[in-house]
């Protein structure tokens, strides 16, 4: 597990059924391209993110597949379609196995 | 030694390959992922929008926006990258819109391409041209 990983995501906490929501989500990851050499000449290998997904009450918003082009501390903003009050789930899955969860709940206003 | 025009003609198109190959090399990688994602179908130029700044000042982090009304997913690609490959986005049933906002490293000037898997099962694909200052693959 890469060190110091903070997902941080931004939703709102209510809103009227049927309205769309914006999501924006960042997690601090250095997202080592594995292009990169060290001092010494040597290949920093490569460590990053390579699965994003939200999911709203268990159905699929979004599921992006992450590769090194992706910046440091991998940020994504999007829209979601709000039906009924529940939890949004964010997953991030990083290459060394480690997955990163967050979960936040909406209202309905 | 006596060439036939056949001849001739033969060794002039062998010739103009072997010249075309190197600069081919990286586009082929870039068409390649696009054609695995389409399966080799056709595609138009509208039906998918791709946002990014004309001129970027680092290329660490190039803000980008992509939009397809409808799409199931959309490919972006850095065809002048090490490796092209960018990101992958799916939308599931609850997307509100078929849009996503994201950072991305550009290694140098270079087109950024989106392909876009339509809702009728069509592709399209636009593309456009960044320029970087610093690149982003810390080459």
């Amino acid at each position: 597990m890469a060190d110091g990983v903070k997902p941080r995501v931004k939703v709102p906490k209510s809103a009227a059924a049927g309205e769309a929501v914006m999501l924006k989500t960042l997690i601090s990851h250095p997202m080592e391209s594995g292009q990169r050499k060290d001092s010494s000449g040597n290949v920093i290998p490569r460590s990053i993110i390579n699965r994003f997904t939200c999911e709203f009450n268990g159905e699929m918003v979004l599921d992006v597949a992450m590769d090194p082009a992706i910046s440091t501390n991998p940020y994504f903003e999007f829209e979601a379609m709000v039906n009924e009050a529940g939890d949004f789930k964010f997953t991030w899955y990083d290459d060394d196995g480690s997955v990163y969860e967050d979960t936040q709940s909406i209202e309905i206003a | 030694m006596d060439f036939t025009r056949r001849e001739t003609l033969a060794i002039g198109g062998a010739a103009a390959l072997v010249t075309l190959l190197p600069a081919g090399a990286y586009a082929a990688t870039s068409e390649e992922l696009i054609a695995e994602f389409t399966g080799g179908a056709d595609m138009a130029d509208t039906g998918v929008e791709l946002t990014a700044p004309e001129i970027a000042e680092n290329g660490n982090t190039v803000p980008i926006e992509v939009r397809a009304e409808g799409a199931s997913a959309i490919l972006v690609l850095a065809t002048g990258n090490p490796t092209p490959p960018v990101a992958t986005f799916n939308f599931g049933p609850l997307a509100a819109s078929q849009y996503a906002s994201t950072r991305i490293r550009l290694a140098g000037t270079q087109d950024v391409v989106a392909v876009a898997k339509l809702a009728d099962g069509s592709f399209a694909r636009t593309s456009k041209t960044v320029k970087v200052t610093i690149g982003g693959c810390g080459g």
